[in-house]
């Protein structure tokens, strides 16, 4: 069967290619992705230039991290040199920038939850900027079938960081991520997070995206088998000058699988910009699918810019449920009329609703002292900009 | 003892960016603390327009007249700081701030009105009986300020507030509406409690006269074309219970 049932003719890609045909042309040459000029559909968002070269492969890596870890017993770290076989299997690179990374990192931080462990507590990786600079990172995280494990991946400080992040989720595994890209004001990030969620194993990631210059963030999730789950809950909150872009994409390429996509963002401050991007395919053949995405914003000042860009591609009938919703707005005043016709002074009822706002997404990361760190720092942000 | 007197209020509601349209013409009242003045009327009268131009809804705009609590105008306050010298609004449609818990709203609440946080003990103790008397469940304490609660659940809800806020004058818009008998019995008893102090002077707006039944009032006033158009004591509200309104609309759209 050549021709689906339901058309996807209708979406804003202004590509020659539909999204689901990206994997065909990806590859580990970086020779094969010209520089982008940012015409490219996958580019547009990006100001280029404050991408300080990252995309044109200067081929230099004059900038540092320092990776730390820590995890508890029964769960195996280990720090490799690149061309360990292992690596490199969860993905093809999409785009320059992944093929670079994936081509130019020294060593990579390898975490193996074996079989049937469930890890007491969380796993650190802790990648720190350290010298401005070029620099190049990668990290597999593989949960072998039935074991249940947290990881958290923090970024800070300053580095012009590019990265992989592969996360191999077995048959019958869960695996829940933290990424936190807590960066330095000037930091400027490209990531990628591939993701393999296998039969009936779940996957879920909290993505927080508070500092840096320019964090561009691409989670992309397929399936090796049916019954996988993913959820991918994103926050994010843009302050004056920053760029944060969260571009997901979700392959459902086989039977009886289920994707969840929630990002929630902020914004305030002049030339405050967030992108987010939310691809979901529905492949040919499968049945079953069970998708939903949704993005919302919260804009708290003038002269800030969102772009919310949901593209679904379906190419079958059989399908459980796919949908999306998209909605950027201000603050709503009747929100505010209520709280404060109870007495709560304005700046209060402010803070209250945009916390309320955040806090269905942040409550659902199940490590206490995250959740706190991530409210307070939300805060700070907040009366940063009351400052203002 | 406080006096509240609404002047000569003439309001707006705000449509669009350019289209209003006025609703009150003109309303003089003046309510003491420990009186309970109903004020019923057809639907579209004008009513809740009153309530929530009293309290700042941002859709409403007084174009004329003054508010005055012990001789102060509230509508030279801004909408918390109304809140905070004693006026409630019990309001008909209670808003949902979905993410903030009631625990957290009412605390704050609590602490702007009084001036002080109270302690985490007592206020938690207070609340619990407050909620308990109210045939609250404690488990709402946790949930998001009227999230998803039914309609009887956020009219219990607004009556904690009133029980907790302690005003010098509560107005009551509809709170009535849409409840069951059980649910209209509890709620009732509430406003009763607050009465029972002697400190405050409630303007209970409603549609029907069943509330009546178990809020006595003091006095009652017709409410017609943006205005007062009759009042009277509890009588009146007995002789409407008969009539129905019907001679108030004809007069005004004979006017």
């Amino acid at each position: 069967m050549t021709s689906p049932n339901l058309g996807i003719k209708e979406h804003s890609h202004g590509g020659e290619l539909p999204i689901s045909k990206l994997d065909v042309h990806g590859s580990f040459d970086v020779a094969d992705f010209p520089v982008p000029n940012g015409r490219e559909e996958e580019w547009r968002f990006t100001p280029l230039r404050r991408l300080r070269g990252l995309h044109d492969g200067r081929e230099i890596a004059d900038g540092a991290v320092t990776v730390t870890t820590d995890a508890p017993a029964g769960v195996t770290v280990e720090t490799v040199a690149n061309g360990d076989p292992r690596l490199g299997t969860a993905f093809l690179p999409t785009d320059r920038v992944s093929a670079l990374a994936f081509r130019d990192f020294a060593e990579a931080v390898v975490v193996t939850v074996p079989k049937e462990t469930e890890a007491a507590e969380p796993i650190h990786i802790r990648i720190a900027g350290t010298a401005q600079g070029d620099a190049y990172g990668h990290v597999l995280v593989r949960a072998e079938r039935h074991s249940a494990a947290t990881v958290v991946l923090e970024y800070s400080g300053s580095a012009v960081y590019a990265d992989n992040a592969e996360f191999i989720v077995e048959d019958g595994a869960r695996l829940d991520l933290v990424s936190l890209q807590d960066w330095d004001r000037d930091a400027v990030h490209v990531s990628h997070q591939y993701t393999k969620v296998g039969r009936d194993a779940r996957f879920r990631s909290y993505v927080v995206t508070l500092g840096g210059d320019l964090v561009r963030l691409s989670p992309k999730v397929g399936y090796t088998g049916p019954g996988g789950d993913a959820e991918l809950h994103g926050l994010y909150f843009t302050g004056a000058g920053q760029h944060h872009e969260h571009r997901s994409l979700i392959d459902h390429n086989v039977s009886n699988t289920r994707s969840r996509v929630e990002y929630k963002g902020a914004l305030s401050g002049d030339d405050a910009h967030a992108v987010w991007i939310g691809d979901v395919i529905i492949g040919e053949g499968t049945q079953g699918t069970d998708s939903y995405e949704y993005n919302r914003n919260l804009v708290l000042t003038d002269n800030t810019r969102v772009d919310s860009v949901p593209n679904l591609e379906i190419f079958t009938g059989e399908v459980e449920g796919a949908g999306h919703a998209s909605a950027s707005g201000r603050l709503d005043d009747i929100h505010l009329f209520y709280l404060m016709s109870r007495g709560i002074p304005a700046d209060e009822a402010r803070r209250l609703v945009i916390r309320g706002f955040f806090a269905d997404l942040i409550n659902r990361i199940e490590i206490p002292e995250l959740r706190e760190r991530i409210m307070d720092e939300v805060e700070e942000k907040l009366r940063e900009q009351a400052a203002v | 003892m406080t006096k509240f007197e609404i002047r000569g209020v003439h309001a707006d509601v705000l449509i669009g960016a350019e289209e209003r349209q006025e609703i009150l013409k003109g309303v003089d009242l003046t309510i003491n603390s420990g009186e309970t003045h109903a004020i019923m009327g057809p639907n579209g009268s004008g009513k809740s327009t009153l309530a929530y131009a009293i309290a700042g809804h941002p859709k409403y705009e007084i174009t004329a007249g003054e508010v005055l609590l012990d001789g102060e105008n509230v509508l030279d306050m801004s909408v918390d700081e109304r809140a905070r010298a004693g006026l409630f609004l019990a309001m008909q449609y209670p808003v949902e701030v979905p993410g903030v818990s009631m625990s957290n709203f009412l605390r704050s609440s609590v602490t702007a009105v009084r001036g002080e946080a109270p302690k985490l003990r007592a206020f938690s103790k207070e609340l619990q009986q407050s909620m308990g008397n109210l045939s609250i469940d404690s488990s709402f304490a946790a949930r998001g300020v009227n999230e998803g609660f039914s309609g009887g659940e956020k009219k219990r809800h607004e009556i904690l507030q009133l029980e907790l806020l302690k005003p010098k004058m509560a107005i009551l818009d509809e709170t009535d509406s849409g409840l069951d008998v059980d649910a209209l019995k509890v709620v009732s008893e509430g406003i009763n409690r607050s009465r029972a102090t002697g400190e405050v002077g409630v303007m209970l707006i409603t549609h029907y006269t069943r509330i009546l039944n178990y809020v006595k009032p003091d006095f009652v006033h017709v409410f017609a074309h943006g205005r007062i158009a009759e009042s009277g004591g509890p009588e009146l509200a007995d002789a409407l219970e008969a009539e129905g309104y019907e001679r108030f609309v004809k007069a005004g759209a004979a006017q």
